[in-house]
């Protein structure tokens, strides 16, 4: 059974200075609070793994917390560019961040040979482009037919978090709605936290929803808003207004720290 | 009384071509950071039964609005299916399930590949732009490729920074060697006007002008020698219902 607890102490006993972490969800379910909470505990050096990095691991790189960042695309859905991930690859502001660069096919076929312990996946992609030299893919031949496949290793994080709507008070939880790699990343990863929007006595199973067993996670803490500006289906809307918002605070440093400090770092943990 | 409508400006003119490449498609994808107005615009006035896929997973979204992100929730909401990235990948677009794919770029070759990773160095990049998404492994899969990118010589250049995406590669038999089933880049739609690759030599030629559009200024925005068609066209203006249409949708 998963291990119900706290926020800060769930981010207190997962992650260490150093660590990979993964902090999952395809445009839903994005993990914030959490992410919020590694930074108020000054967690540093880290290993950030992310599809998509979002204004999340914006934030994250803009407070210098990441050593090194692995995606496969850094932009402001629908909006434009991450200011904070441009400022750091481009001006090594305000720390040089190492980067490790793949396709979504290639980062979503990592994960699933991460949950299903094999060393690497094998896949058709990359090939032709100027990713190949850049990145970690390989090239293997099929034993059956002879043809030449792309082949990604696995990936499996020191910590592995998500975001879902609910948890029984078995840390059994459901989640609907786009499911993103939520379910690869807690299964692929080495210590796994999942925060929700609720608790509950007891799920009411939803036809199509994913459901990980609370024996399969570590911890499970309430973080209710957890997600936002990212959403929750069914329970918060996405608020664009913010991602739109986002785009004028991140362009300038100072306003970026100012708007950090004061909405990230002074505010007590949620949940 | 009613004051008549402004006519259509370029950029609509440009969504609205886009729209009518979709008349007999049966599913059209629709990648990150890609405006799906024209997918949209599609489904509502030529094409009902048009599967919108998005990369989020949602396959068969019905949108009433055009969403900011490729992850709305309304598109799931309104989905025939919603499936996890893995399986999109290897399930859908893998296999080549997905006929047409709109794709953007910041950088554009004369074989139709594509630049959205850096302008300039790779390690010391001048602009870092986002990434590849999933742009390689949709245009080496999905049955056809559409550009939607605005026209200027930062756009199209000679050659590209970055290859994140395989159009033609460097000569026709490229794709075929690379084991890629889609058949590639059918059509770059810009604010100027159509470029469709050469059947022979794969190079992309012009092949419309917009209404009002000079094809040496066309020449001009180019950063690489454009052919021009010996048949060239001038784009069929937007219809009444089509403007009215787009205009309805991008003001929800």
């Amino acid at each position: 059974m998963a291990e119900l607890t706290s926020l800060s102490e769930a981010i207190g006993t997962l992650v260490e200075d150093g660590d990979s972490v993964a902090l999952e969800g395809f445009t839903h379910l994005i993990p914030f609070a959490a992410g919020h909470e590694l930074l108020r505990q000054g967690r540093r050096d880290l290993d950030l793994v992310r599809m998509t990095p979002d204004l999340l691991y914006d934030q994250m790189i803009g407070m210098g917390v990441a050593r090194k960042l692995t995606f496969s695309y850094g932009g402001n859905p629908g909006v434009g560019s991450l200011h904070r991930f441009r400022d750091a690859v481009e001006n090594a502001w305000p720390a040089p961040v190492e980067l490790e660069e793949h396709s979504h096919a290639g980062m979503a076929n990592r994960f699933a040979a991460g949950a299903s312990s094999l060393p690497f996946a094998v896949m058709r992609g990359y090939s032709g482009t100027d990713l190949v030299p850049r990145t970690r893919v390989e090239t293997v031949t099929c034993p059956f037919t002879g043809e030449r496949l792309t082949a990604v290793p696995a990936l499996n994080p020191d910590v592995g978090i998500v975001h879902a709507q609910e948890a029984d008070r078995d840390g059994k939880v459901q989640l609907w709605g786009i499911p993103g790699v939520q379910k690869e990343t807690v299964l692929a990863s080495r210590r796994t936290l999942v925060t929700v929007e609720r608790l509950v006595d007891r799920l009411e199973l939803r036809p199509g929803s994913v459901v990980i067993p609370g024996w399969s996670i570590d911890l499970v803490a309430e973080a209710p808003g957890g997600s936002h500006p990212s959403y929750s289906l069914g329970v918060t809307a996405r608020d664009n207004d913010f991602y739109r918002e986002w785009d004028r605070l991140s362009r300038d440093r100072d306003r970026f720290r100012a708007w950090m400090d004061e909405n990230v770092l002074a505010v007590g943990t949620r949940g | 009384m009613t004051v008549a409508a402004p006519p259509a400006s370029l950029e609509e003119l440009q969504t609205i071509v886009a729209a009518r490449l979709l008349r007999d498609a049966t599913s059209v994808f629709i990648g990150v950071g890609r405006p799906s107005t024209a997918a949209i615009l599609a489904q509502r006035i030529f094409n009902p039964d048009l599967i919108l896929v998005y990369e989020s997973g949602t396959i068969g979204a019905k949108p009433a609005r055009v969403p900011l992100s490729i992850g709305d929730g309304e598109l799931a909401e309104t989905a025939d299916a919603v499936v996890s990235v893995p399986e999109m990948f290897n399930y859908w677009i893998g296999p080549g399930r997905i006929d047409v794919a709109f794709l953007g770029a910041a950088q554009i070759d004369r074989f139709a590949n594509l630049n959205s990773t850096v302008i300039g160095d790779y390690l010391r990049p001048k602009t870092r732009l986002p990434g590849a998404g999933g742009a390689p492994e949709v245009a080496a899969s999905c049955g056809k490729v559409v550009i939607i990118a605005p026209h200027s010589r930062r756009t199209f250049v000679e050659e590209l920074d970055f290859r994140t995406t395989v159009g033609f590669g460097a000569k026709p038999e490229d794709r075929q060697r690379l084991g890629f089933p889609g058949a590639g880049p059918c059509a770059v739609i810009t604010d100027l006007g159509v470029l469709e690759p050469d059947p022979e030599s794969c190079l992309l030629i012009l092949t419309a002008i917009h209404p009002g559009v000079e094809v040496e200024q066309v020449r001009d925005a180019t950063g690489f020698d454009l052919e021009v068609s010996d048949g060239l066209q001038v784009t069929e203006p937007a219809e009444e219902e089509e403007l009215g249409a787009l205009r309805q949708l991008v003001a929800r």
